[in-house]
């Protein structure tokens, strides 16, 4: 560990690009996050129906409908055929998504995320212990539990818990108390386990991740050289097991984070003072040569 | 002799299986209880009606995106999704209450049109053929017309007045000489849009729409109406007269004072005289 990563978060990112330029996808993100909820309030809230319905499904313009495809994979399983609507809004999404990185729908769409980044934000705060921290393959699980539920039952198994779909049905049509749900996940990435919905339980995430794994939007350790070992990219960064083999990768590895679970959030774009990171497309062929000295004594990968 | 070359140790075993079973113990115990949630949601409150054209309960939950779409295309604001915790209604899924909104059964049924997922029936084009449920008659206790009265008013806003209500005359027996016209649902016409229960003027609706599950029996599939029988075969079903045996006590007769006969014990005063 270098003397560097005993400073506070992307306090020389700071310093050396500014706050703004330190934030500047924190804050794009957040804009986008509030941009897609207003989008689905102006309707209900303005008399302005430019986009009808919620995140499960939707029509814009009254032309163009989208359908979220793990909704509708789940009716498929439940063994309904839907009609060409549906289909069609989820080739669409499906389509956009699989080109962008799957799982920039949740650090950029999803509501549930400033609910966990803020509850990240606390964690961090009160210096809690990181607490339980399921296996990798655990979201798999839930993910294959959910279906084999929905093909039992016959129901859209997931839709009677997901706190994404309450939410942000909630926010649109009507809450109840939907927000106990969302309260749930809050307190369990608090004290039970750090980033654990989101990086480990949400099958949202994980069918978005899988979508993503070919996505053609990717973030690139591209100057990895100047890498000073801060470690604030993996401080920052949701899922940090992406990052390790970009960066730290040889001479002739790619330096491109290729895993799906990589949320293309851009934080670790942010917080990097050296400027390491870089949005870039997955068949960037520049040559990356690895950092001088990687192994370093004392120096600790996660 | 050189030793071969040590392999890199194998993983383990015990631990991968270990794992294995935990995860899959975990996810069982998982499934259960969203198994439970998704099962327990089929119990549709008899208040809370489904949109035209909606799947049976248990598809609808398999069909059903809960997008909403529905619900704002609804022009009298008749449908809302279910909230958790409030609505009896699966979360998220499109109903309505009759009492408070009823459906007005408009022409080219917007929310049929607006799924996107075929959960309302995209069959459905004639709103008469929708069957949201059935009005029944709950209380005639309290109902003013079947008191004697002349309320009239379920009769009255049907939507398919004199098919899904009729009003069927009977004699008034408290009073003697005054008719009862009493109103008649007829499942077959009814849509169970529910403008009869909204406008029931008591302050609790003696008619109210019910699943069709609750509001209706069924009559064995080998049952036959001779009367319907007759009509469609537009003669008598068994040709000519069919003398059945006589079931009365006595030595083969069936008149009553050919001796050894059964003799009442009480006779009607100047009958058979």
């Amino acid at each position: 560990m270098s003397e560097k990563s005993k400073l506070p978060l992307a306090y020389e990112a700071i310093q050396e690009k500014g706050w703004l330029a330190a934030h500047r996808y924190l804050i794009a993100r957040r804009l986008s996050q509030a941009f897609f909820l207003v989008l689905f309030l102006l309707g209900p809230w303005f008399g302005v129906w430019w986009v009808k319905g919620n995140l499960a499904g939707s029509l814009t313009f009254d032309t163009l409908p989208l359908t979220d495809p793990f909704v509708l994979i789940q009716s498929l399983a439940a063994g309904h055929w839907p009609v060409t609507t549906a289909v069609t809004g989820a080739l669409i999404v499906a389509a956009v998504y699989g080109l962008i990185g799957g799982r920039i729908y949740c650090s950029w769409v999803c509501p549930i995320n400033p609910v966990t980044d803020a509850a990240n934000w606390l964690h961090m705060k009160l210096n809690l212990p990181k607490g339980w921290q399921p296996k990798r393959g655990t979201r798999y699980w839930v993910f294959a539990a959910v279906f084999a539920v929905s093909i039992l039952t016959g129901s859209i198994a997931w839709e009677f818990v997901n706190p994404v779909t309450m939410l942000h049905r909630g926010l649109v049509f009507g809450l109840g108390f939907a927000w106990t749900t969302v309260l749930a996940v809050f307190v369990f990435d608090l004290v039970v386990s750090r980033r654990g919905w989101c990086g480990h339980i949400c099958p949202v995430g994980t069918f978005y991740g899988l979508l993503g794994a070919g996505a053609v939007l990717r973030v690139s350790a591209t100057r990895r050289a100047e890498c000073d070992d801060c470690l604030d990219c993996f401080a920052v960064c949701p899922e940090p097991h992406v990052i390790t083999p970009a960066l730290r990768g040889s001479d002739g590895s790619t330096p491109l984070i290729l895993s799906g679970d990589c949320t293309n959030c851009g934080r670790c774009i942010d917080v990097c003072a050296p400027s390491v990171y870089e949005f870039t497309h997955r068949f960037d062929q520049r040559s990356a040569p690895a950092r001088p000295v990687p192994s370093r004594a004392g120096v600790r990968v996660q | 002799m050189s030793a071969p070359q040590s392999k890199p140790p194998a993983p383990n075993r015990r631990r991968v299986l270990t794992d294995a079973a935990r995860a899959a113990g975990a996810c069982a115990v998982f499934g259960l209880g969203l198994a439970k949630l998704a099962t327990d949601a089929r119990a549709l409150p008899a208040e809370a009606l489904r949109p035209p054209g909606a799947l049976p309960e248990a598809d609808f939950l398999g069909a059903c995106i809960r997008c909403g779409l529905c619900v704002r295309d609804c022009p009298y604001d008749t449908l809302s999704l279910a909230e958790l915790g409030t609505d009896g209604a699966a979360t998220g899924t499109p109903f309505f209450t009759a009492r408070e909104v009823p459906c007005e059964m408009c022409d080219d049924i917007p929310c049929v049109a607006a799924c996107p997922t075929g959960a309302l029936d995209p069959t459905l084009t004639n709103i008469d053929d929708a069957k949201m449920g059935i009005a029944v008659l709950v209380d005639e206790e309290h109902c003013l017309n079947a008191l004697g009265l002349r309320c009239d008013v379920c009769y009255r806003v049907c939507p398919v007045i004199d098919k899904a209500i009729t009003l069927e005359l009977q004699h008034n027996e408290r009073s003697g000489h005054h008719a009862i016209f009493m109103p008649t649902v007829h499942a077959d016409a009814c849509t169970g849009c529910g403008k009869c229960e909204k406008s029931c003027v008591l302050p609790q609706a003696a008619i109210k729409v019910l699943p069709t599950r609750l509001a209706r029996g069924e009559a064995a599939e080998h049952y036959r109406l001779g009367w319907e029988e007759m009509q469609k075969k537009g003669a008598p079903v068994v040709e000519g007269v069919i003398d059945l045996p006589d079931r009365l006590p006595g030595p083969g007769t069936d008149n009553l004072a050919a001796p050894g006969g059964f003799e009442p014990a009480f006779k009607v005063p100047g009958a058979g005289q």
